[in-house]
């Protein structure tokens, strides 16, 4: 018995789970009656089964490292802004650090310039405040950012702030002598005050609350 | 998934290199079967897909993000896959005698190093007629039925995957499915 041509067309079509109801009704019709094309779709069915039976292979080991090695290399920035992303609390700390820095800096450099407490008889020389030979200076005297150079007598205390003292041979000072030069102590000097300031805002903030 | 893998890509495209190696993981097996099943060779295979993922990460920025990744990635191995096939042709068949030995041909040469502990010889044997007869394939019947059959396509995506028509698509698996079934009808 010779076979419609298009029974096969309509196996690959059911194969495909395209077929229309029409031709499937045809297909099962024919497949009844047939038993080459029983056969045929038999094993086309069979084929199919046994190319998906292929067990699924697994890639290499080592494949995606060996894939990775071959990249081509990324940009540094890249790599410092991951770095920034998987540490996020060294990130959130040394931030903080390079702000704090900053301010430090940029207020060390800010007051980089000589200042002293006013006091009439007080000379000053370039960078240096002179207490000359004979004078008495009443009250506390405040050097910052330059040397104090003692010739006279200070009816006080002296601080030094980033500089030095020197005290001649006839020099005298009733109160205490102060030097603040390192930066360490110059620091924690701003961070007193930081604090303070802090205190200040919250208990305000408090004060502001209770008004 | 697509998802994952689409914020991965974003993070490829802004030059982060370590999110692409979560793709390759994602996508590796797939890759390699697409590949091991168009040669037939695990070591042609490994070559392939590896040069896949770097091709797709080399032209990751012509990749349009709307579309599916997988698409993208099993279209280029897939024609890296023909490409080796038709430059290795002329140099020796599957069938061919091995010259200076008495009736090996090259399928013994295939390294059947295919992992599978569990399985027992017998069905060894028939993965490897499988596989054999999938070999046998013209090219072009190859890549369908391997992406219908074995990475299990849709019709759609297999038309999108090759950039062929749908309908070219069809006549090829009927045509692929028609020959493997000549060689498979008495396993």
């Amino acid at each position: 018995m010779k076979c419609p041509a298009e029974m096969v067309v309509y196996m690959h079509e059911y194969l495909d789970e395209e077929i229309s109801a029409e031709h499937e009704k045809e297909l099962r019709a024919h497949l009844q009656n047939c038993e080459e094309c029983q056969i045929h779709f038999h094993e086309l069915k069979k084929t199919i089964a046994l190319v998906q039976s292929t067990s699924h292979i697994q890639a290499p080991e080592n494949f995606t490292a060996n894939v990775m090695a071959k990249l081509p290399k990324e940009k540094r920035k890249v790599g410092v802004q991951r770095w920034f992303r998987h540490h996020p609390i060294l990130t959130a700390a040394s931030l903080f650090l390079v702000l704090m820095m900053g301010s430090v800096v940029s207020s060390w450099d800010q007051d980089h310039q000589l200042s002293v407490s006013k006091q009439p008889n007080l000379v000053v020389e370039n960078d240096k405040v002179i207490v000359p030979e004979g004078e008495v200076v009443k009250g506390d005297v405040v050097v910052k950012n330059g040397d104090l150079e003692i010739q006279g007598e200070i009816d006080g205390n002296v601080t030094v702030i980033n500089g030095q003292q020197y005290m001649a041979s006839a020099g005298n000072v009733t109160g205490e002598i102060e030097e603040v030069d390192a930066i360490f102590e110059w620091l924690w000097y701003h961070i007193k005050k930081a604090a303070k300031d802090a205190v200040n805002v919250f208990e305000s903030g408090e004060t502001d609350k209770e008004k | 998934m697509e998802t994952i893998v689409k914020k991965r890509i974003k993070q490829v495209l802004k030059g982060d290199q370590d999110a692409y190696a979560e793709v390759v993981e994602i996508y590796k097996d797939k890759v390699f079967q697409i590949c091991y099943r168009m040669l037939g060779n695990r070591h042609e295979a490994e070559d392939i897909a590896q040069e896949a993922f770097l091709r797709a990460y080399v032209n990751i920025a012509s990749f349009n993000i709307d579309l599916k990744f997988s698409t993208w990635l099993y279209r280029i191995a897939t024609n890296l896959c023909i490409d080796r096939i038709r430059k290795k042709k002329p140099d020796y068949y599957l069938d061919a005698e091995v010259a200076g030995t008495d009736g090996l041909n090259m399928y013994s040469q295939i390294a059947s190093d295919a992992r599978l502990p569990e399985e027992d010889v017998e069905s060894l044997e028939l993965q490897e007629t499988i596989q054999r007869e999938i070999s046998k394939l013209p090219e072009k019947y190859r890549s369908v039925i391997v992406l219908k059959y074995i990475e299990e396509l849709s019709l759609n995506e297999i038309s999108e995957t090759l950039d062929l028509p749908l309908g070219t698509v069809k006549t090829r698996i009927h045509r692929g499915r028609e020959a493997l079934r000549n060689q498979l009808r008495y396993v």
